[in-house]
């Protein structure tokens, strides 16, 4: 579904290089989690995936469905099926949340030629979808992330999630900020949408958030790079060790080459 | 910048409004004198002490300096080259819709403004004005079985000449200022408005100015006069066509509210704002000020400005009664090179008196929007109370938002608040609701929108509509 190769990306415009090459497969059905210390470019491997216009890919490539999206707006990427939870949501104080999803929802079903909803049949989709993430519907008429907390944003974030129904999700630090209870709540509903046609890319510090979604597949991004990928038993590794072991390991590999 | 491009599409690129129709115009000389201002007085076959108001606004005027206090530079209009008075030569006194030239009618369907009564929006009379003469209003019959005077000013001068010449400058005296001196000189049309006691106006009343002629100036003058336990909304359009050359628009509104009664003023004000390099456009030169004369009054000022060259406005209420209230909501947007300094002043005098200024600044291209308001309380009014909220929002990097509130209060129980934001459409903004689907376009438009909100909602719904096309802003919440 989503194969990124040999992926440089640099701030548009400063020639500071963040990706360093990144190589990574993800397949319809699975979840993957990139893990790595700050700075390393977790973040950024997201945004740009889904067309971050600060970024600029210097060389290689991302394909999604085959094909390569890199001319593609965010936009469009969105109406393919990309789909990404900020790990900072933006406000718009003044648009509902309900004014934003039927808005959202519309426009990807339209470029998918799919029948669009209107309000009192979009009104009845949203009861359900409001019940996975266990979000009160008085939300709904709230302004778009204003005033809202940071867990919140979070779960906003999924809630959209769950409304525009994608086939890649990256997840960007959705479990920070969380406490326990909504952290397992988030991670319930990421679990119920998740299934065997569509994929979720899951980008945290912490192995907290794995022991509620159980990924296939465990990356460490170090510097710009995948220094090391491995299964679910990666992330308890990394929770004893820290990241300093692959530091090392990373320079090692960089010499060497 | 990319979201600067997308709101020009939206709001600025093209001017849907900016064809010229054309008519056959009367003879009229340029410039201006005594002369000049008999003659507009005479064509209008207008009684001596209308020429006399007109003769001692010119005199008051040849005395005054043209202001310069606000945040705006500009070519001075060039008072000697312009057309003081512009009518199509079929002089329209008309009957029936079957007499106005045909040209002038296809430019009122044009602007989407049929004048055939049938096909009107429901409940909305029109009173259109063509440069400088009314070209016909609509619903008058239906209005005047509940009493409701709508009419052109002129006619009012000529059929209700004791109602005009008690409260015409009243509000806005003949030397009030520079431009409102020379329009109370040169005035040429705009509507007359007067609700009789106990009655609440049956429909929204609206009126719609067109410039038309290039050399000519606009100089309407409006007078709503609002009578014991009454109520009226009115609403007016503006749109000009696309010329090199600025064309002055200095217009004077008045409004004045007895006892427990209730004016809403609506303006959608979409002149022509002249291209990229700021070639061409309206200037904007409007004195708007209505008066709570009576008790529990209310006047509320919304206003939508999105054309013009240079917008200096300042629609203002004088709170006079007891417990009158007082209201501005405006949304001013600006692009390309448009400077617009506009605001409210309230000025409260009687007890218990109350005001609210909602102001939204949106500032595009290499244009300069200022907000500029003030608020006094005087010595009299006892418990008097003022919220001004005022924001602004940038769009792009090379345009510029200023706020001048001044705030003076001579009475120790008075209470105002002030409060001011400032924020940019960020990139990380338009990226959030593009991931989510929506083009750069629809993005800005739904951020725009929410921007707006507390003074769009405000606006009569009968014209919503258009404001929301204007803005290129698609309304959310249609149910509920």
């Amino acid at each position: 579904m989503l194969e990124i190769k040999d992926l440089h990306v640099e701030v548009e415009g400063e020639g500071i290089e963040i990706l360093k090459g990144v190589n990574l497969t993800v397949n319809k059905g699975e979840i993957h989690a990139i893990m790595g210390p700050n700075g390393s470019g977790k973040s950024t491997l997201a945004k740009i995936v889904a067309g971050h216009p600060e970024y600029e890919v210097s060389k290689g490539d991302i394909m999604y469905n085959g094909e390569s999206i890199l001319e593609m707006d965010p936009d469009e990427r969105a109406h393919a099926g990309v789909f990404l939870a900020f790990q900072y949501p933006v406000e718009v104080p003044g648009v509902t949340n309900n004014t934003l999803l039927r808005e959202s929802y519309n426009t990807i079903a339209a470029s998918r030629g799919r029948e669009e909803l209107d309000p009192l049949e979009f009104d009845d989709y949203l009861r359900d979808k409001l019940e996975l993430v266990d979000m009160n519907p008085d939300f709904l008429e709230r302004s778009v992330n204003a005033g809202f907390s940071g867990g919140e944003k979070k779960r906003n974030e999924i809630f959209q999630m769950a409304v525009l129904e994608p086939t890649l999700s990256l997840l960007d630090e959705t479990d920070s900020g969380l406490d326990i209870d909504a952290l397992r709540i988030v991670a319930d509903g990421i679990n119920k949408l998740h299934g065997e046609d569509d994929a979720v890319v899951l980008i945290t510090h912490y192995q907290r958030l794995l022991n509620y979604i159980v990924p296939d597949h465990v990356h460490v991004m170090i510097g710009g790079k995948i220094v090391k990928s491995g299964g679910k038993e990666l992330a308890i590794e990394l929770e004893e060790k820290g990241y300093d072991w692959l530091e090392t390991h990373a320079t090692v590999n960089g010499e060497a080459k | 910048m990319s979201e600067t491009k997308a709101l020009e599409s939206m709001i600025g690129e093209e001017y849907k409004y900016g064809f010229n129709t054309d008519v056959e115009y009367e003879d009229f000389p340029k410039g201006i004198n005594e002369d000049v201002v008999r003659l507009i007085s005479e064509k209008k076959d207008e009684p001596e002490w209308m020429t006399e108001f007109r003769l001692k606004a010119y005199r008051a005027w040849t005395e005054m300096e043209e202001p310069s206090w606000f945040n705006a530079t500009y070519e001075k209009p060039k008072f000697d080259k312009l057309q003081y008075y512009s009518a199509p030569k079929n002089k329209p006194k008309l009957n029936s819709l079957d007499e106005v030239d045909p040209n002038i009618r296809e430019t009122y369907e044009k602007l989407g403004i049929p004048l055939e009564e049938q096909k009107m929006l429901a409940g909305v009379a029109v009173d259109a004005v063509f440069d400088s003469v009314s070209i016909f209003t609509t619903f008058k019959e239906k209005l005047a079985e509940a009493g409701v005077i709508f009419c052109s000013i002129s006619e009012a001068v000529r059929e209700h000449p004791e109602l005009v010449k008690k409260y015409m400058g009243s509000v806005v005296p003949v030397r009030d200022n520079f431009y409102a001196a020379l329009n109370s000189a040169v005035f040429s049309d705009g509507s007359f408005c007067y609700v009789p006691k106990d009655t609440i106006c049956p429909m929204e009343l609206s009126t719609y100015f067109r410039i038309n002629n290039m050399n000519s100036g606009q100089f309407e003058r409006t007078l709503i006069i609002a009578e014991e336990n009454s109520h009226v909304s009115y609403l007016e359009g503006c749109t000009a066509p696309m010329y090199d050359e600025h064309q002055l628009h200095a217009a004077v509104v008045e409004l004045i509210a007895m006892d427990n009664a209730e004016i809403k003023y609506s303006t959608i004000q979409n002149w022509y704002s002249g291209d990229e390099d700021g070639r061409g456009g309206i200037y904007n030169f409007v004195t708007k000020r209505g008066a709570c004369r009576g008790k529990n009054s209310k006047i509320s000022w919304t206003q939508l400005e999105t054309g013009s060259a240079v917008t200096l406005k300042y629609p203002s209420v004088i709170l006079q009664g007891d417990n009158s209230v007082g209201e501005f909501y405006s949304v001013a947007v600006t692009n390309k090179r448009q400077q617009a300094d506009t605001g409210t002043k309230m000025i409260h005098l009687g007890k218990n008196t109350k005001s609210t200024i909602i102001s939204k600044g949106i500032s595009a291209g290499n244009s300069d929007n200022s907000y500029r308001g003030q608020v006094k309380i005087s010595k009299k009014a006892d418990n008097a109370r003022n919220y001004s909220q005022c924001d602004s929002m940038l769009i792009g990097q090379t345009c510029g938002a200023h706020t001048f509130p001044y705030i003076e209060s001579a009475n120790p129980t008075g209470k105002v608040e002030h409060e001011a934001t400032t924020s940019r459409v960020g990139e990380e903004q338009i990226f959030y609701l593009q991931q989510r689907g929506l083009s750069e376009d629809d993005a800005i438009s739904l951020i725009v929108n929410g921007f707006c909100k507390e003074v769009l909602k405000e606006l009569p719904m009968e014209f919503a509509v258009e404001a929301n096309k204007l803005l290129g802003i698609k309304l959310e919440g249609s149910v509920g």
